[in-house]
């Protein structure tokens, strides 16, 4: 009945709006990028002059006040190479040196000879950890409870935004202020506490998801997409005789695959990097996921507490705690660059709904 | 088609009513067809929002219910909503002392000593001085990256910059404390330059700078995409306008740019303000960064009433950790609710 064409086009309306934003952008950019060049090189100006047509007198003024400036714009230019330097050698630093760290042997930590090449370089610290039992089933345990939240959470976000989104729904006049006065007020830590352990789920694996199954402000972004994306399919469906599951099942859902990856990487990055579920309602190491076991890793060898922790022990394992991090955050690092994508474009819908 | 369905449906019962006799009765079953339509048509809506809203309920509003036991005396095997009525007691002991109000005097001894007091200033202190570090410098950098005009080295700066967001607090407290180690490449620099090791993370007074500067590598870049997108809705011709007449970069920069993302600026920084006191990011980096020995400037809060509540040393103190908590909330939700009701008074946007 509905154009194909036409009902993807509408759907990636709101990825539209952000790509054009950052085709704008770019464009701007890179006709600013021009007027940079000119400043330096006379060729630049001569492949300008050829490819863009010269329209008004005003053009030539441009080039000519961006000449002028050109002394103090260029030390800005270079001053600013060096502080985009500095913040990136900043930001990844920490991470060489861990990486570094987890190469070299732990006698040449505990001396400070480890800067950002391996000292003694060597993989036994790494056969080490992914021999280790705990290592391995806490990542293990953090891969399933990673998986398993994910798929229910998205699931039941959607169930509650896609009513959400429909505006001639009678109860969401109720329903709305009822979930998002949740992102005004918190229960607390210690009624949560109190209800987990009541209801039989301490020390139970399904404590560590069931906390953050649904998060208000996800809900809210998906809530924004379903509103905005075009309700005559849904019409069409349902006149086609489909159920309103099925309409959600079978037209909204695969109409919805950038909302729903978006989501799928946000709840998926907060499950991965979750330990304090695990630290409150998880006391047997066997259910533990990889970042409480890091954190218990991390807290044991450094604590002031314990009188026992002399240099030489709290070292001792240096080169395994690195390690350990750096397993950890290399599923992340390396989805980084969709992961990143998806929440700028999450960040955005974020911003852009009203 | 589906549109003149819609405008169809009203029409149906209303004309239905008009030629029945007895308007009485066919009002009464007007109104209830409406209703059954509603369910009819919606139903399977409301049997989505079923697990969902049992979700909230149960796991969103019980606890909010369960602050009963901030008023209430709790123990340990007694009702989740506490046994006995204690009023406002649990409140007057964090507050004034155990003792209650015993005059002003009393009051000031308490403020020095009270683990909750240091608790709400360190609160204050901790959220404020990143506040203030890292907003300016989150806008600068932004206008700062704004101005590289090598695309494919803004684009490698951002990469890089935003990668700290993603990792998990964890990892980044773990590489605070191998970074700050004794033997640590920090304490390498300043021990090649002939000074003495500082033990940074059993330090009380380096806990803010260690606390800010953490922060500002985990969220600088991350903070400047709002800015960038707001800078890339700027209208091109302002720019040419500006340059026509004459105007330097700098003085571009300051005229058009900064009014122009003004409204986001706004919105951020109240947002900002807003979520001064209820961070769930603090609370969890300073548990994984803070030990006995730098309580004096690094115990917020939150931690506090962990450690009163659930910790180890607790003593199971669930009122009292409830009725701090419970004062913390409702602080919260009072910025909260004052930030976003400013923010749509000022620039008309709110953060939902």
């Amino acid at each position: 009945m509905v154009n194909s064409d036409d009902n993807k086009k509408k759907t990636t309306d709101a990825e539209d709006i952000i790509e054009a934003a950052r085709r704008t952008h770019d464009s701007a950019s890179k006709d600013a990028s021009l007027h940079y060049r000119d400043q330096f090189t006379s060729k630049a100006i001569i492949k300008r002059d050829s490819d863009v047509k010269i329209k008004t007198a005003d053009e030539l003024v441009i080039r000519v006040s961006s000449m002028k400036e050109s002394k103090g714009y260029r030390l800005f230019t270079i001053i600013n190479v060096i502080i985009m330097l500095f913040i990136s050698a900043v930001t990844l630093y920490p991470f060489l040196y861990l990486v570094a760290q987890s190469f070299s042997s732990h006698t040449a930590i505990a001396k400070g000879l480890v800067t950002i090449i391996p000292v003694e370089p060597n993989i036994k610290t790494y056969t080490d950890v992914l021999t280790q039992g705990v290592f391995l089933n806490s990542y293990k345990n953090t891969i399933i409870y990673t998986i398993i939240g994910t798929a229910s959470s998205i699931f039941l976000s959607a169930f509650l935004a896609y009513p959400l989104s429909k505006p001639h729904l009678k109860f969401n006049k109720f329903l709305t202020p009822f979930v998002i006065f949740t992102m005004y007020f918190y229960g607390g830590l210690i009624p949560n506490y109190v209800l987990m352990t009541r209801i039989g789920l301490y020390d139970k694996w399904p404590a560590f998801i069931i906390p953050g199954l649904i998060s208000t402000y996800y809900v809210l972004l998906m809530k924004a997409f379903f509103a905005n994306s075009p309700h005559e399919l849904e019409e069409a469906g349902e006149l086609d005789g489909l159920s309103q599951i099925g309409v959600f099942f079978r037209v909204v859902l695969p109409l919805s695959k950038p909302i729903i990856a978006t989501m799928t990487l946000f709840y998926a990055v907060s499950y991965w990097n979750n330990w304090f579920n695990a630290f409150l309602y998880l006391p047997t190491k066997e259910k533990w996921p990889v970042a409480y076991y890091l954190k218990t890793l991390i807290a044991g060898s450094f604590s002031t507490n314990d009188p026992g922790a002399t240099a030489d022990k709290a070292y001792l394992s240096a080169n395994i705690r690195s390690c350990a991090m750096v397993l950890m955050a290399l599923p992340i690092i390396c989805m980084y660059p969709i992961v990143q994508r998806y929440y700028v474009q999450g960040m955005m819908l974020g911003s852009v709904k009203e | 088609m589906s549109t003149q369905e819609n405008r169809i449906e009203p029409v149906e019962p209303i004309e239905i009513v008009e030629m029945l006799p007895g308007g009485q009765r066919s009002g009464k079953r007007r109104r209830k067809t409406a209703f059954e339509r509603h369910v009819g048509r919606y139903g399977q809506l409301y049997l989505m929002l079923l697990i969902p809203i049992v979700y909230y309920i149960i796991f969103r509003y019980m606890p909010m219910a369960g602050n009963i036991i901030a008023f209430r005396k709790f123990s340990a095997g007694g009702s989740i909503f506490g046994d006995q009525w204690k009023g406002l007691y649990y409140f007057e002991t964090f507050i004034f002392g155990p003792s209650g109000w015993k005059g002003f005097e009393k009051f000031l001894t308490y403020l020095g000593i009270s683990g909750f007091w240091r608790a709400f200033r360190n609160t204050l202190t901790l959220n404020f001085s990143y506040l203030i570090i890292r907003f300016p410098l989150t806008l600068v950098f932004a206008l700062l990256l704004n101005e590289v005009r090598n695309l494919r080295w803004k684009k490698f700066v951002q990469t890089v910059s935003y990668l700290p967001h993603f990792i998990a607090v964890v990892i980044v407290a773990g590489m605070v404390k191998e970074v700050l180690s004794t033997s640590g490449p920090i304490n390498g620099f300043i021990k090649s330059i002939g000074m003495e090791a500082i033990p940074f993370i059993s330090e009380k007074d380096w806990f803010v700078t260690i606390f800010v500067t953490s922060g500002l590598w985990q969220s600088l870049g991350w903070g400047t995409i709002l800015y960038l997108a707001s800078i890339s809705h700027i209208n091109p011709n302002l720019y040419e306008a500006a340059e026509v007449d004459g105007a330097t970069h700098f003085q571009r920069v300051l005229h058009i740019t900064i009014p122009s993302i003004l409204p986001t600026i706004t919105t951020l920084l109240i947002l900002d303000i807003g979520g001064l006191v209820g961070s769930g990011m603090a609370f969890e980096k300073v548990f994984l960064l803070y030990t006995s020995a730098t309580y004096e400037t690094s115990d917020i809060i939150s931690t506090y009433v962990y450690r009163m509540g659930i910790g180890p040393d607790s003593r199971g103190q669930f009122s009292n950790a409830t009725a701090i908590g419970l004062f913390e909330g409702v602080i919260n939700m009072t910025l909260l609710t004052i930030a976003n009701f400013s923010s749509k008074k000022i620039t008309g946007s709110s953060l939902w």
